[in-house]
């Protein structure tokens, strides 16, 4: 693998509340490079969603990034000042929100919110910039561009706001964009269509991608490689074909077998007993310990990570006591 | 309107698939109407045209459901599901049309018989933090109902109650806490102990499963079936999910924008989809099949219920469109046993 594009180590984000530390990420380490499509997959509250904040510099206390390091195109976001973050922010790297009506400002016309975003970064014409603003909501698939850029946020269906977003988040040709469960609030038309959308934009501009989700479905037909989060830690990590047909860590193979379309219509799944811990008072060793079917004695020791089968292939797991890397299911 | 509405196969093949149906809605139509307030009215006394605006929330829709049958019910937001459920469920009025149960129309009933019956349907909707009084105590909560009714007294409701939460997977000493004392799927069990609570025979899912994680998700899943055949229950079950739908139901129906599209059991809609619209939904659901896949959308979104295209109303996303979808309304007809469709490519392949 070439030098990757973006590389975390070791990232630890806590939030320190009345009720004790809240561990939302907890030495975190993943790589990306150009042009890969990352999924980062997990329940709520597994801290996946604070990965993507961590990287983008928006923690906010009481929460904050007590070590690790991110490092962009060698560059570590960490040492820089919180205006050189800024420069970045929009511009090489972009965020896609899971709720686009709390990305869009309500009150400003959708031309003035994306021509803010190119002049924020570059010095250019206000028509070169308006040029720009059309062509990026014709890249993402909206019709009568013109039209649409005097138009107001509410103006727009869920679907379409969504698309407004993208093209937002793409003006600026980000190296690194960073999705935010982008679709879980559409239906699945319209899912489609921005999967669509996002598929082929990455194609054309090269740009890598953490798309992170709770949806394996979309993962597996999206993502190149996959984290998989339980409890502030990544449990599991490979390419999709190994982790989807693979995996190795239990917590995985319990996501998989909930998944009802995976089993035969009206047998019963095999769900995961009992549910997530809080993240604020975790089980010391391993988090998933007491819900785990495979549990030993080591795994009241917290388990570190450590790689499984073919070295090339990048696959990691976090467990005492993993599956066999062959094949479980066919 | 323009509208034209194709000459229907009789009523009779409305309720093909049913014998004995335990409930019934014949033609049931939901309008919701905003009237005009004093300046359009004003407006309009001075020669002005503004008219009231009513959404078609569910246009003529028959549904019957057999005891014990599950009959999942799939569309996307806005089509009109919940409404539909509602009104099977009877939380909400018909604009038009009948609701039977167990072979008798409901609207004929006194009263009193008529609540009694009533009871016999529940509901378990889909939030299930904001379907809980947050200031009642899961002993009050699950008890209320049944209290109401008199099917317990107030001496044995702890204990009753005690036996609904046992019977959905919930320790019974839980019951003296408030409901923002529980998980999300914790509480979602307790909306179903609460529907379970008045022995119900028939139940309303809406969208029961949709805010909780995957893995809750599949526990509850299973206790929908487990419930299902150790109380004999009925269910609608309304979810947009149609992984979730194909693992439960027996028969589905979909729906877009307040009709039904397609009907049949669940195998043979999963595998061989007849509408343009089934075959869209169920190409977008994603199979956790890894491997990059090529995302094939069908085009535009769903149109404004308030002004719903003429004819088919799909026919402006529709891949196969063809002149008469314009303006005539494809009737819901059968295709296969126990298979309806309302398209015209149907009547262009097999001439009547």
């Amino acid at each position: 693998m070439s030098v990757p594009l973006l590389e975390v180590e070791g990232l630890r984000t806590h939030f320190f509340t009345k009720a004790g530390v809240v561990k939302a990420v907890d030495d975190v380490s993943f790589t990306v490079s150009k042009g890969e499509v990352l999924g980062l997959v997990g329940e709520s509250g597994s801290g996946k969603t604070m990965i993507g904040y961590s990287i983008m510099g928006l923690i906010d206390p009481p929460g904050r990034i007590v070590s690790g390091r991110i490092v962009l195109g060698g560059r570590d976001l960490r040492a820089l000042s919180p205006e050189a973050l800024r420069q970045l922010r929009g511009n090489r790297i972009a965020m896609i929100f899971q709720d686009p009506m709390m990305t869009l400002n309500p009150v400003l016309r959708i031309d003035v919110q994306m021509v803010e975003t190119i002049l924020a970064h570059e010095s250019l014409p206000r028509a070169a910039a308006m040029e720009r603003s059309r062509a990026a909501l014709v890249r993402v698939g909206i019709p009568s561009p013109d039209e649409r850029l005097s138009a107001y946020p509410h103006q727009f269906s869920g679907g379409m706001r969504q698309r407004v977003a993208i093209a937002i988040a793409l003006l600026n040709n980000p190296d690194l964009i960073i999705a935010d469960e982008p679709t879980t609030a559409l239906d699945v038309t319209i899912q489609g269509q921005i999967l669509y959308e996002m598929q082929k934009l990455t194609r054309e501009t090269g740009a890598a991608m953490i798309w992170v989700t709770h949806d394996l479905a979309v993962v597996a037909g999206l993502a190149d490689r996959v984290c998989v989060m339980y409890a502030g830690r990544i449990v599991e990590e490979g390419t999709v074909a190994d982790v989807i047909e693979r995996p190795v860590h239990p917590y995985t193979q319990g996501l998989l077998d909930s998944v009802p379309s995976r089993t035969a219509r009206g047998v019963r799944l095999k769900p995961i007993q009992g549910m997530a811990p809080s993240l604020a008072d975790l089980p010391l060793g391993c988090a998933f310990r007491d819900r785990c079917g495979r549990s030993i004695d080591a795994c009241l020791g917290a388990p570190e990570t450590r790689m499984v089968g073919d070295l090339s292939r990048g696959r990691a797991v976090r467990c005492h006591n993993p599956l066999p890397p062959v094949a479980v299911l066919e | 309107m323009n509208t034209v509405i194709a000459p229907a196969l009789g009523l009779a093949l409305a309720v093909d698939e049913c014998t004995d149906p335990i409930l019934e809605l014949r033609g049931a139509t939901k309008r919701f109407v905003r009237p005009l307030d004093a300046a359009a009215r004003l407006a309009n006394a001075l020669g002005g045209s503004a008219k009231e605006e009513v959404v078609h929330a569910v246009d003529a829709v028959d549904l019957a459901i057999d005891p014990g049958e599950v009959v999942g019910l799939v569309g996307e937001s806005g089509c009109g599901k919940s409404t539909l459920g509602r009104l099977a469920v009877g939380l909400l009025g018909l604009t038009s049309g009948q609701r039977w149960w167990r072979g008798r129309p409901l609207t004929a009933l006194k009263p009193a018989a008529a609540r009694a019956q009533q009871l016999k349907m529940q509901m378990i909707f889909q939030d299930p933090y904001a379907s809980l009084n947050p200031r009642l105590r899961v002993m009050d909560i699950v008890g209320e109902a049944p209290l109401a009714h008199r099917l317990i007294g107030r001496k044995q409701q702890v204990e009753y109650v005690g036996l609904q939460l046992n019977r959905v997977g919930l320790d019974p000493t839980l019951m003296r806490r408030f409901p923002h004392q529980f998980s999300g799927g914790q509480r979602a069990r307790i909306g179903i102990a609460r529907a379970l609570a008045v022995k119900p025979e028939f139940l309303v899912c809406d969208e029961s499963m949709a805010a909780l994680d995957v893995s809750i998700q599949a526990q509850v899943l299973n206790l929908f079936m487990d419930l299902r055949a150790t109380l004999d229950l009925t269910y609608l079950f309304i979810s947009h999910d149609l992984g979730v739908v194909e693992h439960i139901s027996d028969r589905v129906m979909v729906m877009y924008l307040g009709r039904i599209v397609e009907s049949g059991p669940t195998e043979a809609l999963f595998t061989k989809p007849n509408h343009p619209y089934t075959m869209a939904l169920l190409a977008e659901v994603g199979k956790v099949v890894p491997g990059k896949r090529a995302f094939i959308p069908i085009r535009g979104e769903v149109p404004s219920p308030l002004s719903p295209p003429g004819g088919c109303h799909f026919h402006p996303r529709c891949p196969y469109v063809m002149p008469v979808c314009h303006d005539v309304v494809p009737p819901l007809v059968a295709i296969a046993p126990g298979r309806r469709s309302a398209c015209h490519l149907n009547a262009e392949a097999t001439p009547r």
